[in-house]
Formats: C-alpha cells, structure tokens, sequence
C-alpha cells in the first residue's frame, strides 16, 4: 500500500445472492486527488460507494483509509463524507444548521461553529445563506451547500454520488468546472462516482471504468481515451467507430485486418489474444478519420464508404456514412472546408493506423 | 366539466346554486345552535328575545344557572379532558411506533399485521365498547365471584374509556403519522451518520423533526375525537360522566340554552385547536 | 450480532402494537362471540346454546330493525355520495387558488362539534317549535306548528349531514390527484359529458369513493344518537336494541349476540362493497 495513499481497498467483494455486485475491486488513491469511477448504471458502482462510507459491509477484503483499517468502523466513526445523489440536505433545518450538523456531532462550541459556517458558505460562493431553508435555493447552490457541509468536517476523503444528475445541462457543465476548482483548493481526496464520462473526464486526476462489479481500466482521462485497455472501454469512453473483420496478421505492434468487404486495414495491437484467421475489431476515433481524396499520405489505411447523410453540431459536426452495412462516423473539418456531401455519394475515410486499435473479437 | 372544458351558462348557475345551498345546510344547525347560547329565553327556540350572557354566567341566583356554575357539566368536562389527555397520550405514542414498524421495518407477516391494524376502523364504535366491557368488566366479575379478587380498573369507569377510545384512535393516528414517515427520504438518515450521528441521535435530529407535524396533527385529532366520541363512550364510563355523555343525558330532560352554550365552547376550542395545529404546520 | 440488534428492535416495535391488538381488539371481540353463545340458567350457572339468535329470528321485532337499519345505512351511504361529489369535484378541480382552500376547510367546520351537538341543532330547526316551523308560520305557508323532527327523513337528514365529512375529503384526495389531461383526452377523443364522467373520473376517483363510502356507511351503521335523538318512535335502530340489552336489561348475553351479528352485518357489506368495485382494504384506508 503506497505510504500517501488516502483510500486503499483490496479484493473488495458485495454479493446479494448469488451475484456479486462487487467484485474483487481493488483500487489505492493517493492523497488530493480527484478519482472518479465511471459505468453504466447498474455496474455496482454505487455498491462500492456504499461499502466505502460503511453503510454497507463487504463480504470479502478491506478497506483501508489513512492506513487504518475501516471493515468494522460504523458509518458515523469514518473520516469519510458523502455527497447524496439527490443530496440529502435535511428539510427541516437552515443552511447553516445542515452545515453545522457534523460539527454539532463534534461538540464543537457555537462560536467556533457560526466561524466555520460562515467561513466554507464564503469558500463555496454562497455568503450569507446560513438562514436560509434549503428548499428556497436554486439547484447549483442546494448542491453547494451539499458540498459546504461535508468540506467543513475536513473529511480525508469525500465520496460524491452522481451529484450533478439531477442539474440541467447548462448548470452541469458549469458545476462541472467548479467542483474541479473546489477540489483543488479545499486538497481533499474526491471519490466521485458517475455513468457520464464527459463529468469523469473533465474532472479527474484518475478515471476507472466500472463494468459487472470490476474495474476494466484505471487510468489518467487522456489514457483511457487514447489506450482502451478494453473493447468496452474503447466504446463507452468517447464516441468510437468499430469495425470488424479477420485478422490476417501481426508485425511490428500492428495488425492487418481484411475487413468483410474485402478491404485490407491497419491499426495498432492493444490485447494479446489475436491470432490469425481469428474475428478482430477494430476501433477508430471519428476524429481520427480524415475524409482524403485521392491522395494518401504514407502509411495511411482507407476505406470507402458511402454517405448516408452529415450532422452538423457546430465543432463536433460530423458525416454519417456506411461501409460494410455497418454506419461511420467521421469528424469534419471545423473550418468548413469539407466538401459537400450529398446522400449516397462514395467518400474515402482514411486514418493513420497508430490512432485505430485492434481487439481480438473475444476479449473482454 | 373541468375549466379547461366550457360549460353551459345555465350549468355554472345551476351548480353554484348547489354550492350556495350546499354550504347552507353545513352551516345551519351550527349556527342556530350557536345563536340560541345566547337568546334571553328559557328554551332555544324563536322568537328572539333579546342578547344576553345568562347562560354561561348566570349564577343561579334567579332560576337560570350557566355554564360556569354548573358543577355537573363542569366536571363532566374536566372528566372529558382527562380522559383525552390519556387517550391522545397512548394514541400518538402507538402512533409513532406502529408507523415506523410498518414503514421501516422488514419482517414476514407485516401484510396481516397491517391489515390487523385497519380493523377498528371497520367495526361499529358500539361494538368496541361492547367486547371491552364484555372482556374486562365480565373479567372483573369473574375474578370478584371466583376469588373475590375486586378489580377495579376494569369496572366501567375512566380506565376503560380511555381504552376504548384508543381502540379505535390509535388506527387513526398510526395512519396520520405513517403518511408523514411514507415521504421522508430515508437516505436524511443516512446522511446524519455520514456526518457523524449515531442511529439515535439521527433518529432525534432529523427523522422526529421531520415528523413533528404529523404528530401535532394527531395529537389534535386525537383529542378531538375522544373528546367528541359518545358511541364507544357511553358503554364504558361508570360514575364520572364525560361531557357527550352528560350532554345526553341533560337533552333527554329536554333542552335548555345551556346545552348551546356548551356546544358553541366545544366549537370554539375545536376551531381554536385545529388553527393552531393548522397554524403550526404552514409554518 | 447485528441480526440480534435488528431482532431485538423488531420485538421492541412489535410489542405495543401487539399488546394493543392483541387486548383491546382481538380478545375482546373473542369474548364477545364466546358470550353470545352462552345460555344464563340461573344466577351461576351457564350453559352453552344458540338462545339468544333464535331469539333474534324469532322476534321479528329484532330482525325488521336489523335489516331497516342495514337498507337504511346504505341508502344514507348513496344519498351521501350523491350529494358530496359534485362538492369534491368543485374543490378539486374548478375552484382556484385560496377559495379552494377556504371552500375545503369549509366542509370541515361542521366537525369542529359533536355528533351531539349537531344532532341538537338539527332538533332546534326541525321540532315543532323549531325555526323551520316558525319560518313557514311566518311565511304563511301553514296554519300551525309542523312537526319535522321524528321520522325517517329526519334521520336520513341528519345522517347523511354526519357522513359527508368522510365523503368530501377521501373524494377531493383522489380528485386532485388526477391529471386534467386525462379529462381533456376524453373530450378531445369524442365523448361527452356522460361518458367521461363514468369511463373516467368514476374509475380514477374509484378508491376515494370506496374509501369514503366504507367510513360513512360503518358511521352510519353504527351511529346511535342521530336515529336515537331524531327518529319517531316507530324507527328504532339497531344500535339501540344493543345498548338496551346492555343497559337497561342488563342481558349481556343477548346484547353480545346482537353486537356479534351487527359487526356481521358490517363486515359483510364492507366486503362486498370492496369485491364488487375491485379494491382492497389496505389501497382504500391505508
């Protein structure tokens, strides 16, 4: 276990019956860092959210937090404070009384506690609200003081469980930003659960991706987005094309791949399960594949396809086309220069096999 | 039918008509009942002759006695309130914890118990206070005859008034509180041992508080309908009358204004109580 | 030892709720079937027999009493349903903002007194000497005093005035719960006032219907003072005949074996009354 290390857990196991929710997740976060675990719902990611903040006990491995040991620790003796999805703010007190809760809890004397309160309202942008009632704020302060009354216990760790569900997106993207900031400046140790990348990705300091109780990849964002470890992994972090063919073969870290309608592409190995002769896929970034005339750079692969029709969305405006039946998303120039591409006119998409990935057909 | 839906001009008169007449009708007996407390004739009925206080201070002196000097009726209605003191007691603590044991609790057989539960209400009051008396005042009796055991407390009398009371009472404020507990998230709890409260402080921190409105409300209810109840009563009270049953009694003699001043009190506190407790939970 | 914990809780919760069951509903009533059963031979000896519901057979004065008093409770249930719906439907759907509060808290007043109280002052306006009588005299509509009170209409009168409290209420509940849209599609869709009142606000509003028909009908049933303080002397009430076994007669046996068929007689109502509309009792009360 790494010395700085805030959360350590080892061979973490949650059964309910015979399917294990958790499975043998075993994670270590250093100390301030920003860790989100990420998956779709029903992952057991909050299974594993529960099992830390103790309203829950594994039934296998523990959980270690500052290097001491928090199996049999009840929830309100941990150093760890949580962030309700629907947050949990209590209806029948004020801002400042949900704030001082946990200090109350600590006998803290009243003046210390009016300080404390006044001082982490300032700290999260909401000064004199204490006498408000939680049900007279908007969505983004209520999340706020979510946030104020866990942040003024000093917690070593801070679990957040989806928070910014309930936000629309204009204010999600906004919090978003903010609780990166607020992380930063308060150096707590954030872990953050949530089935929405683009949240992990901007945040985190360390991603892991969550899928049947185990974590297939943890890794910084920009890893997960460039180096899936996984096929799952590959098509849930980001938006990804994937095609499939036959492995014809392997040299130098890359991978031929006769796809069904005959054409022969390249991209990089990332599993070791491929064989000759075997089912392979192959994944590429739609900004990855570049709409190319005639000419090719070297090294490139290319396909064709056809146009099925282009989805403007400002930056992320693309063409949906078809190749092999299956549908192809290409990014498009961002400065308008791509040409204009009617219905079922044939493109080239072409890429540099460095950026396309290859699984074997059965990886996990 | 509905606003959105236009309607025949006719149609809206008609049923305002209905309201109107409606309204009238609740209204009326109460009214008369609270007009006649104070009209300067021995007996509660037209033609008016004139204002007067008579019949709640009235000393005796020339032939009228109020209510106020009424020694029956005023310790008819301080047996009245003792009994719904008891009785909202036992209520309201019943209350509580059948309702956390019906909406926290997991346990095999809760179907049954809770429909257990709603059985007072679908039993004729009298007959509540019939098996009562039947099972504890025939115990009573049994045991003087057999043993010459001489048990009070089941006799008719105070106790079982209020016990028969509660029979019926307890379903009602179990079902007021239970409502209230159905729509607090129990996730408020979790969140206080997140920050650091034990079970029990959590309990008092934010579940009761979160509860204290409901509870004022029963508690209201419940001392208003025991207060108000005569069915159940009347089979189960011994010597000390409570005030519906004593009320009865004077109305058999034939009616006097005193009774209205009495029902326009008991009108007066019921409004009075139902405010405050209205008061309290808008707040 | 956490199961231990939880165990000990349970038995904790449990105990008042059983303690309370168990001696002040289920024991009692057992007693009371146990009682109606048993023959009074002489002073201290008992034996066991059906007496006292051959009794009730034989006398048709029981059994008329017994089977007006169910007719009547259930024509005062309708009559009572009849009359508050529309009421709900006002409260609940047509009437706005703070009058609907107003109107609502309204309904409620005549509940601030007794059934005693409100019995008396239906004597005060019915009796011979009432109001209504003085009016019409004033009026010039009759020569005499008219005599109101002591009939069937009186009682139903005052029944149905007792009962719409428990009608109004479960009904505005479930009123006010349903979606307008849902009344609107049923126009918009082509029916007309009749069909959409029967096909949908009859069958949304069906638990609050039940519920309240349920509480008026056991209250009615069950009521003493109204049929007792208003009614003649030819319309006597089977609550009566219990508290006269029991008061008066002091014939416990007979007056238990009475109890024992009028909560019979409920039970069974109640439960048709739930078959026939297809609730339960738990969605309708609880």
């Amino acid at each position: 276990m790494g010395m700085d290390s805030d959360l350590f857990c080892e061979g973490l196991v949650r059964r309910f019956g015979t399917n294990a929710a958790v499975d043998h997740v075993s994670l270590d976060v250093p100390s301030g860092t920003f860790f989100s675990i990420l998956g779709p719902s029903g992952c057991g990611k909050t299974t594993l959210l529960r099992l830390l903040a103790g309203f829950d006990k594994p039934d296998e491995g523990d959980i270690h937090i500052r290097g001491q040991r928090m199996n049999d620790v009840p929830p309100n003796r941990r150093p760890v404070n949580m962030v309700f999805q629907h947050l949990a703010l209590f209806p029948t007190m004020t801002v400042g009384d949900n704030i001082g809760y946990g200090l109350k809890r600590r006998k803290m004397p009243l003046a210390e506690r009016r300080k404390r309160i006044a001082r982490v309202l300032e700290q999260v942008g909401l000064p004199d609200l204490e006498h408000r009632n939680p049900q007279e704020l908007s969505g983004g302060q209520r999340q706020r003081v979510a946030l104020a009354r866990c942040l003024v216990l000093e917690p070593t760790l801070l679990l957040l469980d989806e928070p910014l569900g309930a936000l629309d997106l204009k204010l999600r993207e906004q919090m978003k930003v903010e609780l990166k900031h607020l992380q930063k400046q308060f150096g707590t140790t954030f872990v953050y659960i949530t089935h929405d990348q683009s949240e992990a990705m901007v945040m985190s300091d360390q991603v892991a991706v969550m899928r049947d109780g185990r974590f297939d990849q943890v890794a910084p964002p920009e890893e997960l987005y460039r180096e899936p470890a996984t096929p799952f992994v590959a098509g849930f972090v980001g938006d990804n094309n994937r095609l499939s063919g036959e492995l014809v073969s392997v040299r130098d870290n890359l991978a031929d791949i006769r796809l069904d309608d005959g054409v022969l592409v390249q991209g990089r190995v990332a599993s070791d399960d491929l064989q000759a002769g075997h089912r392979a896929e192959l994944y590429i970034r739609p900004e990855s594949l570049v709409l190319s005339g005639d000419a090719l750079s070297a090294g490139f692969s290319s396909m064709q396809a056809k146009v099925r029709t282009t989805l403007f969305d400002g930056a992320n405006s693309r063409v949906e086309a078809e190749s092999c039946g299956q549908p192809v998303y290409a990014r498009l120039p961002q400065d308008g220069s791509a040409p204009r591409l009617p219905a079922d006119s044939s493109i080239r998409l072409a890429w540099n096999p460095a950026l396309a990935r290859v699984f074997g057909a059965d990886s996990p | 039918m509905i606003r959105s839906v236009p309607r025949s001009r006719l149609f809206d008169s008609l049923y305002l008509a209905y309201l109107v007449a409606f309204f009238v009708y609740l209204a009326l007996p109460l009214l008369v009942t609270a007009v006649f407390a104070f009209n300067d004739a021995p007996f509660p009925s037209l033609p008016w002759k004139g204002f007067t206080l008579d019949w709640y201070f009235a000393d005796g002196s020339e032939g009228r006695t109020g209510l106020f000097h009424d020694d029956g009726l005023l310790t008819a209605l301080w047996v009245s309130a003792k009994i719904a003191f008891w009785v909202t007691l036992v209520s309201v603590a019943l209350g509580c914890v059948n309702a956390v044991l019906f909406e926290r609790v997991q346990f095999r057989g809760k179907e049954f118990l809770y429909l257990l539960m709603l059985l007072p209400l679908v039993i004729p009051g009298v007959i509540l206070g019939v098996s009562i008396l039947v099972f504890y005042s025939g115990m009573a009796n049994d045991m003087s005859a057999a043993w010459g055991i001489e048990l009070d407390l089941f006799r008719p009398g105070m106790p079982l008034v209020v016990m028969g009371q509660v029979t019926f009472i307890a379903t009602l404020s179990t079902l007021v509180i239970a409502a209230r507990l159905r729509k607090f998230d129990p996730q408020l709890e979790e969140a206080a041992l997140n920050l650091g409260a034990t079970p029990l402080v959590a309990w008092f921190t934010v579940t009761l508080p979160w509860l204290l409105p409901s509870i004022f409300g029963a508690a209201a209810m419940a001392f208003l309908m025991s207060f108000e109840n005569f069915n159940t009563t009347v089979m189960l009270t011994g010597s000390d009358t409570p005030l519906t049953v004593a009320l009865f009694n004077r109305l058999r003699e034939g009616s006097t204004p005193v009774l209205n001043a009495v029902a326009l009190l008991l009108m007066v506190g019921s409004a009075l109580l139902a405010l405050l407790v209205m008061g309290r939970s808008s707040r | 030892m956490k199961s231990s914990v939880s165990r000990l809780s349970l038995w904790l919760l449990l105990t008042p709720f059983l303690l309370w069951i168990v001696l002040l509903v289920l024991l009692p009533h057992l007693q009371m079937l146990r009682v109606s059963f048993q023959v009074r031979e002489s002073w201290d000896t008992i034996a066991w027999g059906i007496e006292q519901y051959q009794n009730f057979f034989t006398e048709s004065y029981y059994w008329r009493t017994f089977v007006r008093t169910g007719v009547m409770s259930l024509f005062t249930t309708f009559l009572t349903l009849i009359i508050a719906f529309p009421i709900a439907w006002y409260i609940a759907r047509l009437a706005r903002g703070r009058s609907k509060g107003i109107l609502f808290l309204a309904c409620l007043i005549p509940f601030w007194a007794s059934e005693l109280v409100r019995t008396y002052g239906w004597m005060i306006l019915l009796r011979e000497s009432g109001l209504f009588s003085s009016w019409l005299q004033a009026l010039g509509w009759v020569d005499g005093p008219v005599e109101m009170l002591y009939n069937d209409v009186a009682v139903i009168i005052g029944l149905v005035y007792n009962g719409l409290l428990f009608m109004v209420v479960p009904l505005v509940t479930t009123l006010d719960g349903m979606d307008e849209n849902l009344v609107e599609a049923g126009y918009d869709l082509g029916g007309g006032h009749g069909t959409v009142l029967r096909e949908i606000v009859v069958p949304w509003a069906m638990p609050g219907i039940v519920s309240g028909c349920i509480v008026v009908f056991m209250l009615t049933l069950g009521s003493y003072l109204t049929p007792v303080l208003m009614g003649g002397k030819d319309s006597a009430w089977f609550t009566e005949q219990i508290f006269t076994q029991f008061i008066t007669r002091f014939n416990w046996e007979q007056g238990a074996a009475l109890g024992v068929l009028l909560l019979v007689l409920s039970s069974v109502i109640v439960w048709l009354g739930l078959k026939i509309s297809g609730q339960s009792l738990r969605k309708v009360m609880g």
